[in-house]
């Protein structure tokens, strides 16, 4: 038997991206406490819908921690008042009856708000283009042993390509720094052999990439790691930092294009 | 991938220069605080004012002082160019910002806690420095009779006719005179202002909030962050230069009030 609840709800409504916006009082009857966050937000939306009114648009996919989309800020915390979850693995057992729930869209100029509580994350995009893929050349496939990798070393670079990707470590930081997601993207190639060609190029490019999109400038408040719903550590942050200086003071030569 | 940009301008580059100025200025911290240590020895000021000469007129320290001052400024530019680019970066603020679920409040507020010493080192300098190079610093004349160690203080309200920086010579009777500015006396005067001893403490009270943060954070701009050694540079963080150094420093206004 699953308790039943009602909410208020303070949501951030924006027609689109040049709309001021403002927030709405929505009320939300009759929430069964083993729904999703998400589904929550589709009880409401269904009741909107049948009053004519226009659903509140939000970003969501796969709806299981895996894809990254889902991105609300709730109750001033991005992914919701839980550590180490997406919103969409965020329930409804962890609000009480009658509470008053604000819910945000992530804040950043490099995320502008699309419409109501989605946002574009495309500079994420640009920044993985920058530099966070390997150039493979194809042929005959080698011997994977010939390749030796530490298991401690190959834990390390699975733990920071576990990134999804979803941006609050943007939007829980007060500089609105996306330092830990770009220093996630370096590690996982720094840290394994396939990586190492374009190392140095990778870590220089990505960071002007970032800086390019308009993100803050990280000051180690550690709220990023405290509310990563993958767990990305500060680590990665302090590794990021080594690739770029040694890239800019010492391996130049591996840096400039021409 | 595109081609490198200048590294000083970019964000990492820019952190790094509040890093190693910030470095710069807790090991700086170490010498001042040793050197002013002297104020509490119980001699009217001697070994305190010969102390206060060396640094001001030896060239290497002169030399490093200026690379200080210099470090202050630009830790300062620095904080400020990064703060507006920080603002900039979320032109649009959280209706609700839960900061003390994830991180901790002098970590959040390094600006407001760096303005308060900004404000505290301005007045310091004002107080001692500049009244001791351009200002109103009294004199003293310190008679010291070699064989006993008896030692007569003679405060002086103009400057000796035979002054010119800082005398030392033997007189006939085995006495030794010193002739000095007395930074010590301008100390004792100062710290008569409560108004001036509150600040003292607010600044070093902003001072330890400010390093426990700033210090290990230095380690890990830079891109030193392993498991050896962060337990050892967050202790460094906490208690040396969070807790031991702004207590000593706060206890000396409060002794000149309270005690002397
Ligand atoms: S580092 Fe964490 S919070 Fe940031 S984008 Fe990746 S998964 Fe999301
Ligand atoms: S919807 Fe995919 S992670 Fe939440």
């Amino acid at each position: 038997m699953s308790a039943h609840m009602n909410l208020t709800l303070k949501v951030w409504r924006q027609k689109n991206s040049n709309d001021k916006g403002q927030f709405v009082t929505i009320q939300a009857k009759d929430i069964a406490d083993d729904m999703s966050f998400l589904e929550m937000l589709d009880v409401v939306n269904e009741d909107l819908t049948r009053k004519g009114e226009d659903p509140i648009y939000f970003d969501h996919d796969c709806r299981e921690g895996i894809c990254g989309m889902c991105s609300l800020v709730i109750n001033g915390r991005p992914h919701g008042p839980k550590y180490g979850i997406t919103t969409c693995q965020l329930h409804m057992r962890s609000f009480h009856d009658g509470q008053t729930i604000v819910i945000e869209p992530w804040r950043a100029s490099a995320f502008p708000v699309l419409k109501d509580l989605a946002v574009d994350r495309t500079s994420f995009d640009r920044i993985q283009q920058a530099g966070g893929y390997v150039n493979i050349n194809t042929g005959g496939p080698q011997d994977a042993n010939n390749i030796l990798i530490p298991k401690r070393v190959a834990d390390e670079a699975f733990e920071s390509a576990t990134c999804i990707g979803c941006g609050a470590c943007v939007a829980a930081c007060k500089n609105a720094s996306a330092m830990l997601f770009v220093s996630a993207k370096i590690s996982q190639f720094a840290l394994l052999p396939q990586g190492q060609t374009e190392r140095y190029e990778r870590a220089q490019a990505m960071v002007d990439q970032m800086d390019a999109e308009g993100f803050g400038n990280c000051t180690n408040t550690g709220a990023c790691e405290a509310e990563c719903p993958k767990g990305i550590k500060l680590t990665n942050i302090a590794r990021m930092n080594r690739e770029y200086f040694t890239a800019k003071f010492f391996r130049q030569e591996d840096v400039h294009q021409h | 991938m595109s081609k490198s940009k200048p590294v000083l301008t970019s964000s990492l580059g820019r952190k790094l220069i509040m890093s190693l100025t910030g470095l710069f200025l807790c090991t700086f911290l170490i010498v001042h605080l040793i050197g002013n240590l002297q104020l509490f020895k119980d001699d009217a000021g001697y070994a305190f004012n010969n102390y206060a000469y060396f640094m001001t007129h030896f060239t290497p320290i002169k030399v490093v002082s200026y690379l200080l001052y210099l470090s202050i400024i630009i830790h300062a530019v620095y904080a400020l160019i990064l703060t507006t680019k920080n603002k900039a970066a979320r032109p649009i603020g959280y209706d609700q910002y839960d900061g003390k679920a994830n991180s901790a409040w002098n970590s959040r507020n390094m600006g407001i806690l760096g303005t308060v010493l900004l404000i505290f080192i301005v007045t310091h300098m004002q107080n001692f420095w500049y009244q001791y190079k351009f200002g109103t610093t009294p004199y003293v004349e310190y008679r010291t009779e070699v064989s006993t160690g008896n030692q007569e203080v003679l405060k002086l309200d103009d400057v000796p006719s035979d002054y010119n920086g800082y005398v030392i010579y033997p007189e006939p009777g085995g006495i030794e005179v010193v002739k000095s500015k007395d930074l010590y006396r301008q100390v004792e005067e100062t710290f008569k202002n409560p108004l001036l001893v509150g600040l003292y403490v607010l600044g070093m009270a902003a001072l330890s909030f400010h390093l426990i943060h700033g210090f290990q954070s230095a380690f890990q701009t830079i891109g030193f962050n392993h498991r050896r050694y962060n337990g050892i540079i967050r202790t460094i963080g906490v208690w040396v230069f969070g807790i031991i150094i702004p207590i000593l420093f706060a206890s000396m206004p409060l002794y000149f009030y309270f005690i002397k």
